[in-house]
């Protein structure tokens, strides 16, 4: 039997994923609806294997009681792993049905079709359907993964627009887990450590009851608890804590150099031979730390009830989350219910999983008492995960043509990916907490983390790359959209345009040369030719025009992506076309939104993003001091998706992020005839190295 | 006791005068739909129209609103700008949209054929994270059709 796919053999139980009753299907998944359109996809892949209309599904995402073990909603696989196992029970479910409705006819099941959930005889309705067979057909059952899905060229939903199912909900006001409320709920919000492992020396209790709210506490973990969000905002501005062994960061701790100083962590991978001698070109490439900055501040409702520990939270994964809270509680999973809310984008590992910890702990200290806790906008900024500061290092040997014949290149960077018991914030304040378990995150080149997309996807012959993992950041950081990936594209295709430069090549027949991949060579012919790449001119004229390709995790969604900027003592973006193959695209307007979306975000995080320090920890406490791109700031998209209908779709969520914040790079490198290697590209940086 | 109007209907709040009508919106009357998104009139997410006039609401105490008009997104549940947005499938998370859809109708209201740098500009104090700023000005675009007679639908 080939292989199944992770969600599916992790989950084989055909009635985990599939109910049919009163002329619905009920779909159980675990990957949840974070903004990029998941529900909607999967809902397409799930109607069209089983032939019934799309309004037929009822949807249900991410429920430890209800729903799989999908583990967490990230890296771009809710298509390639969650959509290819849902398909595949949904066509095994399909054959069962088949199956038993050919018995009872005395049909050959070749004789049957499907329509809407109706069983046809050579077209005829037959008075049979899902639902008059469902007592009938078990499926109580582990899947096989042996039933063929439809081909391409049977999809009726599948490779069409359809509109996202969950926006006129949240159009109409509700849909978030902000907007729930319990019966009986109170608002409360946690007292936070500014510094990792401060402790409590006091809190201003008969302030905080004057304002009509209470205090519930644990060891250093401190709760306010009120009945509105007023009283309780007045009350944690009233409780003046005192905080105790703080540590007093240096804001030049918040630059990616400073990395550089800091013990590590060593991982060598690659060819273990020394580089050749010859021409060589070495430079170095940075990104400083960067905030999820979600739109909504992190939530969480719990409630401890009967015995259970029940949770709201709009986290990526319910079931990691489960297991974190069981882990930091010292109780049993099974006495722990969490349930997927949506929430503002995440955009990766942010402060819902840290606002879920608070709402389950305070909910333990007040048994009854539905919690729910809501983060202040500095709290977001100054206490979720960061996207870790990065710098790579890049060194080239070339050969008489001027093309790379090896490349070694040197990570450095903080953990990407922190996840698990003992890592969330609220951890460390409970009676017996540990220190923050040093980082698990390994080195290897696929699917990677810190190391993601280092090794070229060009054909160079020879690689190597060390990982300098750095234990000790200032600031506490976990996956972010793209994850090491944006850094080391970033790096990669900036340096491949030096590398052009240096031997007179021009930048996209420089990558021509060292491309093979067919599906890879034609996104850049075609983003060249949209931008009018023939006639980009030369360097220096305060207008320029820059490309940067990649296939994202080297296995993934490809994007190619071509800028166009104005530059003098600022960088302003004027036009950006993007080339994308997915492979099939499950909603090809779904995948544009998900481009759209990481050529936004990535170019505001090359243009201005930067987290700041000073003596006291985060110096970054509101959108005021994290600008991001705004309306008038956004050029002109133009994006071609060259999808490839009958190759295996590819996640298209995190696959623009290297290529834009590159392409942007380069274009300002060709406008201002001056090289800028470290995010964010700001006057600052541009007037430094002028 | 503040007596004011909310989506056309009449409402009286007993929350003290100097609570941010945000809470109100939200904790008492239930109407959800305005978005806590940083508290600090610097995001737009709580955006409503007072008298027709959009403020963000996280900064207005109730006690200014005596006899005012409020809207909030709920109650543009019938303006094009709503079938707008989801036509041009402007959402991905969607918990701007709120305040997108409010900004959009102020600017309507008082520039009905708004060009595209007129709507960027107004919707300059509106942060998106998503990165649905293109779609989100289509929808502007297209709600503007609407209103001087053209298609809403897709």
């Amino acid at each position: 039997m080939t292989e199944l796919p992770k969600s599916l053999a992790d989950n084989r139980r055909l009635d985990r994923w599939l109910h049919f009753a009163d002329a619905r299907v009920r779909v159980s998944v675990g990957k949840v609806e974070i903004g990029q359109g998941i529900a909607t996809a999967l809902a397409q892949i799930a109607a069209d294997e089983l032939d019934v209309a799309l309004d037929r599904l009822q949807w249900r995402a991410g429920d430890t009681e209800l729903a799989p073990d999908e583990g967490s909603t990230s890296s771009s696989l809710s298509i390639e792993v969650g959509g290819a196992s849902l398909r595949l029970v949904c066509a095994e479910a399909r054959a069962l049905f088949l199956a038993e409705a050919a018995r009872m006819l005395n049909a050959a099941p070749a004789e049957l079709a499907i329509e809407d959930g109706a069983i046809l005889r050579d077209g005829v309705p037959t008075g049979h359907d899902y639902w008059t067979l469902a007592a009938r057909v078990d499926l109580a059952r582990d899947a096989t993964g042996t039933a063929t899905p439809k081909l391409r060229a049977a999809h009726r939903i599948v490779g069409t627009s359809t509109p996202r199912r969950d926006l006129p909900e949240k159009l109409a006001g509700t849909g978030f887990v902000h907007d729930m409320v319990l019966p009986g709920m109170v608002q409360a919000r946690v007292l936070r450590q500014p510094r990792p492992d401060a402790t409590l020396g006091g809190v201003d209790e008969a302030a905080i009851a004057r304002h009509g709210a209470r205090l519930v506490r644990s060891g250093h973990f401190v709760a306010i608890l009120a009945p509105t969000a007023a009283t309780l905002r007045a009350a944690v501005d009233a409780a003046r804590p005192r905080w105790e062994n703080c540590d007093t960061p240096d804001p030049a701790m918040a630059e990616a150099a400073w990395l550089a100083t800091q013990p590590a962590d060593i991982r060598a991978r690659g060819s273990e031979a020394p580089p050749p001698a010859g021409r060589a070109h070495q430079a170095t490439y940075s990104r400083p730390y960067v905030s999820h900055a979600s739109l909504g501040p992190s939530c969480a409702l719990a409630h401890e009830h009967d015995g259970i520990l029940e949770i709201w939270s709009h986290v990526q994964g319910v079931y990691p989350l489960r297991a974190n809270v069981a882990a930091t509680l010292r109780r049993d999973p099974e006495s722990i219910i969490v349930r997927h809310v949506a929430g503002p984008g995440c955009y990766g590992h942010n402060g819902a999983d840290d606002a879920a910890l608070d709402a389950a702990v305070t909910a333990t200290l007040v048994p009854g008492t539905p919690v729910r806790i809501l983060w202040s906008r500095a709290d977001e900024f100054a206490f979720s995960p960061a996207g870790t500061a990065m710098q790579t290092t890049l060194r080239a040997v070339l050969d008489e043509a001027g093309l790379p014949v090896d490349l070694t290149a040197t990570i450095t960077s903080g953990v990407h990916v922190n996840r698990g018991p003992g890592r969330l914030l609220a951890a460390r304040t409970l009676p017996g907490a540990q220190p923050m378990p040093p980082p698990t995150e390994v080195s290897d080149p696929y699917p990677g983390a810190g190391t993601r997309n280092i090794v070229p996807y060009y054909d160079i012959p020879a690689w190597r790359y060390s990982h300098h993992l750095v234990a000790g950041t200032p600031i506490r950081t976990s996956a972010l959209r793209g994850l090491g990936a944006v850094v080391n594209v970033f790096a990669l295709e900036s340096f491949l345009d030096e590398l052009a430069d240096l031997s007179g090549h021009d930048p996209v027949a420089y990558r021509l040369r060292l491309l093979s991949d067919p599906r890879a060579r034609r996104l850049v012919e075609r983003a060249a030719a949209m931008s009018g790449w023939a006639g980009r001119g030369p360097a220096g004229t305060g207008t320029g025009l820059g490309l940067a390709f990649a296939r994202y995790k080297n296995r993934s969604g490809y994007a190619c992506v071509v800028a166009k900027v104005e530059a003098d003592t600022e960088i302003r973006l004027r036009h950006i076309w993007c080339t994308a193959d997915s492979g099939l695209a499950i909603n090809p307007d779904g995948v544009r939104a998900q481009l759209e979306g990481g050529i936004i975000q990535a170019a505001s995080m090359a243009l201005k993003e930067q987290l700041r320090l000073d003596a006291t920890g985060t110096a970054t406490h509101s959108w005021a001091d994290y600008p991001i791109l705004r309306f008038s700031e956004i050029p002109p998209i133009d994006i071609e998706l060259m999808d490839e209908p009958d190759e295996p779709s590819l996640g298209m969520g995190e696959c623009t992020m290297g290529p834009t914040a590159a392409a942007i790079a380069n274009a300002a490198a060709h406008a201002l005839g001056l090289r800028l290697r470290d995010m964010p590209l700001t006057r600052e940086r541009i007037l430094a190295v002028a | 006791m503040t007596s004011f109007t909310v989506n056309g209907i009449a409402r009286t709040s007993a929350a003290p005068p100097a609570t941010p009508l945000l809470d109100v919106l939200r904790d008492e009357f239930r109407l959800t739909g305005t978005r806590f998104g940083c508290g600090e009139e610097q995001c737009g997410a709580c955006l409503v129209l007072i008298d027709g006039i959009q403020v963000q609401s996280c900064g207005r105490e109730i006690g200014t609103l005596a006899g005012r008009v409020v809207t909030t997104v709920e109650g543009l549940a019938d303006h094009p700008i709503i079938a707008a947005l989801i036509a041009e499938q402007a959402g991905q998370c969607g918990y701007c949209l709120s305040g997108m859809a409010v900004a959009a109708a102020a600017l309507l209201a008082r520039t009905p054929a708004p060009t595209r740098a007129e709507i960027a500009t107004a919707l300059d104090p509106q942060l998106c994270r998503c990165g649905a700023h293109p779609r989100i000005l289509r929808a502007v675009e297209r709600a503007s059709r609407a209103l001087n007679g053209g298609e809403i639908a897709a």
